[in-house]
């Protein structure tokens, strides 16, 4: 019979499966973060002036700005200097379809898993890969066309919708909003742009893929989803990273907007390269994601599911503007081994009648640190608000840790908030009945596990649902003792 | 089919089972009694292979296997189930999905491939009728706000479900009343073949009016002091167990 520490080994000696590295040509600009740092990554991306700008802003922004203290964490000195601001595969020439993109990114792709290739339109995927900083391929753009969907890299929307870019970047995530925003701000170098029209729905999922690969790079992309009156979208991300000894940061942005009657739906998978056992390396997951119900009777939902990153610090957000909009956030985030994560969710409730629902299930497990942080905001105008909050913590073995900071902010009589908490322990007890039962200690962790995820997990299409439960069996296998 | 010989035990270096001799041959119904503390369920707990229980002396032969050289989920591959006394709740993990996945993977070992679909449903319905259970359970989370009638008579559906060759029913009688033990003791006789054996675990002779062993077995202070027919069973509900201490201090 195996012992508890063999398990314990196990899991410290297992393997981040996505860590491998592409050889492929780069094109790096010079460590550093200043001014000609920012005008170079404009300069090679042919952005517009007013782009420049708005960037050169956010770096003003974020020269003032300090970092967070308030987490649940230390937060690592991270020297920005160091840090290399921009990597684009070397590209020779425009590319017009996927032919002609380099084989050894198809196949880091492939590694990946993800079916680039028209293969995809038979489950009814759209992929904006990001490769690093620049978004190499995207397809099912035409049919998306036809119905007048907008699906590009950012950089595209730029040079091809600088009006829609004008209109609503920043006007959800300000530059200045939070030190890692006006970074994002001042730097980013790529991300996804989608736009649904009136009226319409969004036959297929839109999905990306982030990796980041280069070493030294962060990856800084933007996304930013405009959903217009009566429409509605289903947005994927996944993400992972190859392994390396240092950290690597990512701070992401994204943007959503929903007007009159529209309905966002934006799943995350993550699973970035959470550093070793001893907690070496891995990725500082810094993300800043928000998305307002600007239009009466729309809604914004988050689900994510985050089992990778060193450090993951989001708090996907929205703000409830017009009358009956709902908001809704699904979480899922585990730690094993040295892993930190702080997250949970901030509602702002400004409109009539308007809902919140909030459901988080954390996991800690070895030396995991999993802290659920949430904010409900109720304004003096909102009137018969109402929120439903529920965050539980399942832990794992002896020596990890969960927390739970709820704040709550009413200031409107007629509202409704409601919080529920339960922490509880993956007992002996339970695996010894499932092991009694022909199912061994790895299956029976991952049944437990996926069950306590169930309700979060439902909310996920149903591909990546699936994916994702095995992503939570595989970081959890052998981290019972 | 089960072969106890000497088997000592511990728990926190405390001697739970102090030299059980015991054996059960296909197709026959065991019944161990005792006063509480005496290390029924201990056996219990020791031959399903929980962890905080240390063997310290004797060995346990399973049809021909070394039972102790084996994990607990081998153990139950190999045909050896145990119904709780406290069935546990796991929440979100749904009644029929675990029995299939039980099922599945004691097929595994046995090199078997998983049971289509259509047959595993008729195999539940069948089962779920045969111990009378409730079948608006079976997709409800395992055991969650399931009544104490529920949790035992759910022990037995998985009993019938995934067919070993010796049962171990712990106390399966405790805070049940006279209806609900009626029917888990119905199902347990249906269950009852040439093929299966059951060691049936009680307080009470209550049970095995319902459940008639072939043997009983007195355990007392981690020892069996008393072997007879069911008609011994009677004569503890008569005298109580006081009178056995004397026995043990005279055996």
């Amino acid at each position: 019979m195996r012992n508890s520490n063999e398990i314990i080994d196990d899991i410290a000696n297992k393997e981040y499966e996505f860590g491998f590295t592409t050889d492929i040509e780069m094109d790096i600009a010079p460590a550093g973060l200043n001014e000609e740092t920012i005008r170079f990554i404009s300069a090679k991306k042919e952005e517009p002036e007013w782009l420049l700008e708005w960037r050169l802003k956010g770096y003003q922004a974020f020269k003032k700005m300090q970092m967070p203290r308030w987490q649940h964490f230390e937060m690592p000195e991270i020297d920005f200097q160091k840090v290399s601001y921009y990597a684009a595969p070397k590209k020779k020439k425009q590319l017009a379809s996927l032919d002609e993109v380099d084989p050894e990114l198809l196949a880091t792709f492939e590694k990946l898993g993800i079916p680039l290739n028209e293969q995809k339109a038979l489950s009814g995927v759209a992929v904006d890969a990001v490769f690093d900083s620049v978004s190499v391929a995207t397809t099912f753009k035409t049919k998306l066309k036809e119905m007048g969907v907008i699906f590009c890299s950012f950089g595209e929307a730029v040079k091809e919708h600088p009006d829609l870019v004008k209109k609503y970047l920043g006007s959800v995530v300000p530059h200045s909003d939070n030190v890692f925003a006006a970074l994002n701000a001042a730097v980013f170098s790529d991300g996804s742009f989608v736009y649904i029209p009136k009226g319409v729905r969004c036959p297929m999922e839109l999905s990306t893929y982030f990796r980041i690969n280069a070493q030294n790079t962060g990856q800084f992309e933007r996304t930013l989803i405009i959903a217009d009156d009566n429409s509605y979208v289903s947005y994927l991300e996944g993400c992972t990273a190859p392994m390396r000894d240092e950290n690597q940061l990512h701070a992401a942005v994204v943007e959503l907007v929903a007007l009159d009657h529209a309905e966002i739906k934006y799943s995350t998978v993550q699973n970035w390269y959470p550093g070793d056992k001893d907690g070496k390396g891995g990725i500082y997951n810094f993300v800043t994601k928000r998305g307002i119900c600007k239009g009466n009777s729309s809604k914004i939902s988050w689900t994510q599911v985050e089992t990778g990153s060193s450090i993951t610090w989001k708090y996907p957000s929205v703000i409830l503007q017009g009358d009956d909009a709902m908001g809704e956030f699904y979480s899922v985030a585990v730690t094993r081994n040295k892993q930190i994560a702080d997250t949970g969710t901030k509602i702002y409730h400004l409109g009539r009648n308007t809902r919140s629902r909030i459901i988080s299930k954390g996991i800690s497990a070895g030396q995991g640190d999993n802290t659920y942080r949430g904010l409900v905001q109720v304004g003096p105008r909102a009137y018969n608000a109402r929120n439903f909050t529920q965050c539980d913590s399942l832990l794992i073995g002896n020596r990890c840790g969960a927390h739970t900071f709820p704040y709550i902010e009413s200031r409107n009589k007629t509202a409704t908030v409601e919080h529920e908490a339960t922490t509880s322990k993956i007992g002996e007890d339970q695996i010894f009945y499932l092991n009694q039962r022909g199912i061994d200690t790895e299956k029976a962790v991952a049944l437990i596990v996926n069950g306590y995820a169930k309700e979060v997990l439902n909310q996920l299409p149903m591909e990546f649902a699936v994916e994702a439960q095995k992503l939570l069996s595989i970081t959890l296998e052998g981290s019972v003792g | 089919m089960l072969t106890i010989k000497n088997l000592h035990a511990e728990v926190d270096g405390k001697a739970i089972l102090k030299g059980i001799d015991l054996e059960i041959r296909k197709g026959e119904v065991h019944a161990i009694m005792g006063p509480n503390g005496s290390g029924k369920s201990s056996l219990a707990s020791v031959l399903a292979g929980r962890e905080n229980y240390t063997v310290t002396q004797g060995e346990v032969i399973f049809d021909g296997k070394e039972l102790l050289e084996l994990s607990p989920e081998d153990r139950a591959r190999e045909g050896l189930f145990l119904a709780f006394q406290y069935p546990v709740e796991i929440p979100g993990v749904s009644n029929i999905n675990f029995l299939k996945t039980a099922l599945n993977e004691i097929r595994a070992y046995k090199g078997l491939p998983p049971m289509e679909a259509k047959e595993f449903l008729k195999l539940t319905k069948e089962k779920q009728q045969l111990v009378e259970f409730n079948a608006n359970l079976m997709n409800r989370s395992l055991n969650e706000g399931f009544s104490g009638g529920e949790k035992k008579r759910n022990e037995i559906l998985q009993l019938a479900m995934l067919d070993p060759k010796l049962g171990i029913l712990d106390e399966t009688d405790s805070g049940l009343d006279i209806d609900a033990l009626r029917i888990v003791a119905a199902g347990v006789n249906k269950l009852r073949s040439p093929e299966k054996s059951f060691l049936v675990i009680t307080h009470y002779q209550r049970l095995l009016e319902y459940i008639v062993p072939d043997f009983v077995h007195v355990l007392y202070n981690g020892r069996i002091v008393k072997t007879g027919t069911k008609e011994l069973a009677l004569e503890l509900e008569e005298k109580g167990y006081d009178w056995l201490k004397e026995a043990e201090v005279h055996a």
